[in-house]
C-alpha cells in the first residue's frame, strides 16, 4: 500500500490554508465532476481521489494527524492509539460531494488510516443516487439481427436484458436502477452497457443498410442468367441482365438490417457485381476471344 | 387520470426527500431548464425529470454553480452527448469504408 500526497493532489503547499485547500479542492471538483464527465472513467478515479484528499486535509484533525504520521503511518504507535480516538470521533458536518457514489470509495491507504469514511459523521446527509456503473457487451451482428434476451453478471447480481434489433456498434443502453446503492438511502446509480458489434460475415453495415458483392462469371454477366445470392436471413434468387459490368450495383429492398426501435422496418442490401475473368484458358478457348475479339 | 399520477411525484415531496428548498425548483422551471405539471392543485414533476433535477441539485449544492452556470453546463452537457453519438456514427462509416 504505497503513501498517498494529498497535497500533491490537490495541488497544494503543506502550508496551505484551509481556505487554499477549499478553493483548490472545488476548482479540482468542478474540473472532475461526473456530472460534467459522463462516461469517463478517468476523470472518475481523479476525482475520487480529490475528494479523498479533501476529506482528510479540510477536517483539522485528520489533517494534523496526516502531517504528522502520513509517511510512517504503517509503524507509529502513535498512530495507532490516534486511529482509535479517531473512531469515537464524532465530527461536525462538513461539505463532502458526493458526484453520486457511494461512501466506500476510499483507497486502501485512507482505509488504514482514518478507519474509513464511516468515521465520524462527517460526510453530508443528503441523499444522493448511486454511482452510474459502465459496462461492456460484445455481440456479433447476427445476434443483434433479432430482438432478444440475455442475462448479464453486473458485480455479482444477475440482469436480464432485452436487446433489440439493429442496434449500433458503440451504441449506448441505460438500465435504470442497475448501478450502485445511493447514499443515505437515495436511489441507485444506472448501469449503462456499451455494445462492441463484431462483424464476422460478409456483409458490411452502413446503417440499417447492408453491402455485399457477389460474383459473376464472365458469361452470365454478358449473356445474362439467374444467380442465388445470400441475404442477412436467407437466399434470394435475382435475373442478371445480359452485358452486366463489373461494378453494378442493386439494390434489394427491406433485405438489410432491423430498424433499431422500428419493429418489422428493415433497411436495404445492396449487391455490388464483381465480373471474374476466366483464367487458365484452353488453347481452344484462346483462339475463340481471338475470333470475338476480330469481331469488335 | 391514474395512470398519468403515477409517472409524476410532487414537488413538495421531492423537496422534502432531498431536503431542498421549493424555490430551487421554481427556479429551474423559470430557466425553463424542467417542466412542472399542475395537477388537482398540485405541483409535480415528471419522473422522467428527476435524474437530471438531482444533476441540476448536485451541479448547484455541490459545485456552487450559480442557475445561470447550471443552465450553460445543461445545454453544453447535451451538446457533448450529441456530438458523442455523432462520433460514433461516424467511426462506424470510417470502419465501414475501410473494410471495403
Amino acid at each position: 500500500m504505497a503513501f498517498i500526497d494529498y497535497y500533491k493532489i490537490l495541488g497544494i503547499s503543506k502550508n496551505a490554508t484551509d481556505n487554499d485547500i477549499k478553493k483548490a479542492y472545488r476548482k479540482l471538483a468542478r474540473k472532475y465532476h461526473p456530472d460534467l464527465n459522463p462516461n469517463d472513467k478517468v476523470a472518475e478515479a481523479k476525482f475520487k481521489e480529490i475528494n479523498e484528499a479533501n476529506e482528510v486535509l479540510s477536517h483539522p484533525e485528520n489533517r494534523k494527524k496526516y502531517d504528522q504520521y502520513g509517511k510512517d503511518w504503517k509503524q507509529s504507535e502513535e498512530f495507532e492509539k490516534a486511529k482509535q480516538q479517531q473512531r469515537q470521533y464524532q465530527g461536525s458536518r462538513q461539505q463532502q460531494y458526493s458526484g453520486g457514489f457511494d461512501d466506500h470509495d476510499f483507497s486502501d491507504f485512507f482505509e488504514s488510516m482514518f478507519g474509513g469514511a464511516s468515521t465520524g459523521q462527517r460526510r453530508s446527509q443528503a441523499k444522493f443516487r448511486g454511482q452510474d456503473f459502465n459496462a461492456e457487451l460484445q455481440l456479433t451482428l447476427k445476434d443483434v439481427y433479432t430482438t432478444h434476451k440475455r442475462t448479464l453478471t453486473v458485480n455479482n447480481k444477475n440482469i436480464r436484458i432485452t436487446i433489440p434489433a439493429g442496434i449500433e456498434n458503440g451504441q449506448v443502453i441505460k438500465i435504470k436502477g442497475h448501478g450502485g446503492k445511493g447514499v443515505n438511502n437515495g436511489p441507485h446509480g444506472d448501469l449503462f452497457i456499451k455494445f462492441s458489434i463484431v462483424n464476422n460475415t460478409p456483409f458490411k453495415r452502413d446503417n440499417d443498410n447492408l453491402y455485399a458483392t457477389v460474383d459473376l462469371d464472365l458469361y452470365k454477366a454478358l449473356l445474362g442468367g439467374d444467380v442465388t445470392v445470400n441475404t442477412f436471413d436467407g437466399k434470394v434468387k435475382l435475373t442478371v441482365k445480359p452485358e452486366t459490368q463489373t461494378g453494378t450495383q442493386i439494390k434489394l429492398k427491406g433485405k438489410g438490417f432491423p430498424i433499431y426501435k422500428k419493429e418489422g422496418q428493415f433497411g436495404d442490401l445492396y449487391i455490388t457485381y464483381n465480373v471474374k475473368m476466366p483464367t487458365n484458358l484452353t488453347t481452344k478457348e484462346k483462339a475463340l476471344f481471338t475470333e470475338l475479339a476480330k469481331l469488335r | 387520470m391514474i395512470m398519468e399520477t403515477k409517472n409524476l411525484i410532487s414537488i413538495q415531496q421531492f423537496c422534502s426527500h432531498y431536503n431542498i428548498p421549493k424555490s430551487f425548483i421554481d427556479s429551474l422551471y423559470d430557466y425553463e431548464l424542467i417542466e412542472i405539471v399542475f395537477e388537482d392543485n398540485e405541483h409535480y414533476l415528471r419522473l422522467t425529470q428527476i435524474n437530471e433535477v438531482e444533476k441540476m441539485m448536485r451541479l448547484h449544492y455541490e459545485l456552487d454553480i450559480n442557475l445561470e452556470g447550471v443552465d450553460a453546463i445543461y445545454n453544453l452537457l447535451k451538446q457533448v452527448d450529441s456530438l458523442k453519438k455523432e462520433i460514433t456514427l461516424l467511426q462506424n462509416k470510417l470502419r465501414f469504408y475501410r473494410d471495403l
